[in-house]
């Protein structure tokens, strides 16, 4: 279970985050819609540990550990996972190298033995056969030359790959095109179960018909300021967030 | 600053207890090239940093540092480095070990000193008259001799030097020559290591001639100990369609100049220089290059990766002339640097002079730290931080790297550079 109360959290001396509570109860997925600039992202990465962020006050949990005190690795190691909004481009590091490094440290945190190349690249084609992309991808440098939606893939095979028990997909769905859309919400409900938990953030109530939520939640100005069931997401794209939130 | 003429009066006072004693010390057209090289050094001394050429790099260590001759027991010899290539010409404190050697008999490949004879009109045929190429001319005692006759495969040899344990700062100086014949080929993979504590100067010249529509591969890999010291100059001369390529690696010495000269002689001779500079916490390390386009048709590439850690130096100097005769020259030139601390150095000066009107040469710089965004993106697949900085370093380096295709030579390479990272964090 993640457990978020009265989070704060400021940029540069600038409020961002204004107390924030959530609460995902371990096997539900939770999605979280608004408008742009109104913090989702930041609120993922500082439940992932990205620096930069000061941390003014509240509490974040996931399953009795505290999160915010914990290295990002550790976050990662302990079943934290984050699809970034905007994938990062490594270059010079191979994909596949990089995939194999991300799931033997996770192995590695979770006291498993590491699985060798040939292992690896077995456990990669399937995944990669799940998700219908191009054995390709494991050759080029990590998201370098990826298209939007390529890049968007490869964050979902990374969470394929990693197997986590909290993911937190923030806009995932943005720039995929129809079938990829599909394809990807069935990666996430193909993880769904009653130790996998998830936080979608997305501008699109569509997704959350193929992801369907337990919960919605809108955020703005740094705090949730409605939380309802899937129908709260209809509601938004039907009247917008001035008049849903008011 | 008043340590350098001591530092200079002593290699003189050197070479003049030696002098007889010298491999060729009473051969006259040897005796006759170490009395010039001994007058070039004495006028010009060990350089100072109110030359141009040596503004950022200060060689005050090593006047100070009181070296003697190496004429003594090899007390300790250091271990050898896995044998990777068929053939491989060991030297132990720059002094040809042929018990550790292995050569190839196809063609000529040996002591210099003990060849010394057939070495005339090659020795100090390609020199410049630069200070430490004068130094190495005066007291040099063997270097390796490498003459692969024309159309022929030379396959791979590893060239090793080591410094032995002497218990004293020990100078060695070997000059290698080395001549591929019209057509022929060669890998060179150079190994240069010693003891961690010691405090020793390796002054190795080379004399490179690639004749037409040959090709050398000259991998070097300098992990010299930590309180050693290394300054080499190459100075590699070109023929037509020739190719000269080379990769260095400095990973070692508390101070290291890696001076490369080439001259591309011939119409549609191609050099290649690439290195890596790895400098941690008190090294100072310095490439500088000089591409000399002398003919028309010629092309360079050039590619440094430079990555500082700790208190650290790192030093790129590159210039490329380009001749008036060098018509549709093609050059390139790219250097840069990775700082790992605030604490780190770098000095970069890239230099075009260019003569002719009808040339496409290009340079580019750029310094910069490890990119906050892709370390955490890294970290938050679960990579440790340490492995994750590893990991860009590594990749950083690729693009010069990539050029190094002999897989006996790769190998050699991601020996001396993975992990790096990880022991300097350390
Ligand atoms: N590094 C930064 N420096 C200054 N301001 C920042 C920084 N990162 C984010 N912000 C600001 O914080 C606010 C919240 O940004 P955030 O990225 O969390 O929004 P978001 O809800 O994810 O928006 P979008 O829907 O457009 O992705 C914005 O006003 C943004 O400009
Ligand atoms: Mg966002």
């Amino acid at each position: 279970m993640l457990k978020i109360e009265g989070l704060t959290a400021e940029i540069d001396g600038k409020p961002i985050l204004k107390g924030i509570d959530l609460e995902i109860p371990t096997g539900e997925i939770h999605a979280i819609m608004g408008p742009n600039g109104s913090g989702k992202s930041t609120l993922s990465y500082v439940l992932s540990g990205r620096e930069g962020y000061e941390i003014t006050g509240g509490s974040a949990t996931y399953n009795g550990l505290d999160l915010l005190a914990m290295e990002p690795e550790e976050r990662a190691g302990s079943g934290v996972f984050l699809a970034f909004q905007y994938p990062v481009e490594l270059p010079g590091v191979g994909n596949a190298n990089f995939l194999r490094t991300a799931v033997n440290a996770v192995r590695k945190h979770k006291g498993e033995p590491e699985i060798d190349a040939m292992q690896f690249l077995k456990l990669a084609r399937t995944k990669i056969k799940a998700l219908q992309m191009s054995d390709d991808m494991l050759k080029r440098n990590v998201n370098v030359g990826f298209s939007g939606g390529e890049k968007k893939r490869n964050e979902v095979l990374q969470m394929a790959l990693l197997e986590p028990t909290l993911a937190i997909l923030d806009e995932t769905d943005s720039g995929l095109d129809i079938d990829a859309l599909k394809i990807v919400a069935d990666g996430v409900n193909a993880m769904r179960g009653a130790n996998f938990s998830s936080l979608v953030i997305t501008h699109y109530q569509r997704l959350l018909d193929y992801i369907v939520p337990d919960r919605v939640h809108v955020l703005m100005g740094g705090r949730i300021v409605k939380s309802g069931g899937p129908e709260l997401a209809l509601a938004l794209e039907a009247e917008g967030y001035a008049k849903v939130a008011a | 600053m008043s340590a350098q003429p001591s530092g200079t009066q002593a290699f003189l006072a050197r070479f003049e207890g030696l002098r007889e004693h010298l491999p060729g010390g009473r051969t006259p057209w040897v005796a006759q090239l170490r009395a010039e090289a001994a007058e070039l050094f004495g006028a010009a001394g060990l350089p100072g940093r109110r030359i141009e050429a040596w503004r950022y790099t200060d060689l005050a260590p090593i006047a100070q540092a009181g070296f003697s001759e190496a004429l003594t027991l090899v007390r300790e010899t250091p271990a050898l480095p896995p044998m990777r290539a068929p053939y491989r010409a060991v030297f132990v404190d720059g002094r040809f070990a042929e018990n550790l050697s292995l050569l190839p008999g196809s063609y000529r490949c040996g002591s210099l000193a003990a060849g010394l004879d057939g070495a005339q009109g090659l020795l100090g045929a390609l020199a410049e008259k630069l200070p430490l190429v004068a130094l190495n001319t005066m007291l040099f005692e063997d270097g390796l001799l490498l003459d692969l006759p024309a159309d022929t495969d030379g396959g791979v040899l590893e060239l090793v030097s080591l410094a032995s344990h002497t218990g004293r700062p020990i100078a060695f100086h070997p000059r290698h020559l080395i001549r591929i014949g019209d057509g022929a080929s060669l890998t060179l993979i150079e190994t240069s290591t010693g003891p961690a504590g010691a405090a020793y100067l390796h002054n190795p010249v080379f004399e490179i001639a690639v004749g037409a529509g040959a090709t050398l591969s000259h991998v070097r890999i300098q992990r010299e100990g930590r309180a050693g010291f290394q300054l080499s100059t190459v100075q590699a001369a070109v023929q037509a369609g020739g190719t000269y390529d080379n990769f260095t690696l400095n990973a070692g010495a508390r101070l290291v100049r890696n001076e490369i000269h080439a001259a591309l002689l011939g119409p549609k001779a191609t050099c290649h220089m690439n290195g890596a500079q790895l400098a941690g916490d008190g090294q100072h390390a310095d490439t500088t290059t000089f591409l000399d386009h002398a003919a028309p048709d010629c092309a360079s590439r050039q590619t440094y990766k430079t990555v500082l850690a700790g208190k650290s130096r790192g030093v790129f100097q590159g210039k490329i002339l380009v001749r008036q005769a060098a018509q549709r020259t093609d050059g390139y030139q790219m250097n840069q640097a990775l700082l790992l601390s605030e604490e780190a150095e770098i000095d970069a000066k890239p230099q075009l002079e260019i003569y002719a009107d009808d040339v496409k040469c290009s340079h580019g710089a750029t310094v910069g730290a490890l990119d906050e965004a892709q370390l955490f993106y890294l970290r938050a697949r679960g990579i440790p931080a340490e492995q994750a900085r590893a990991m860009l370093v590594q990749a950083f380096l690729v693009e010069a790297v990539e050029g190094v295709t002999n897989p006996i030579a790769q190998a050699a390479l991601a020996e001396a550079t993975e992990g790096w990272w990880e022991r300097e964090a350390a």
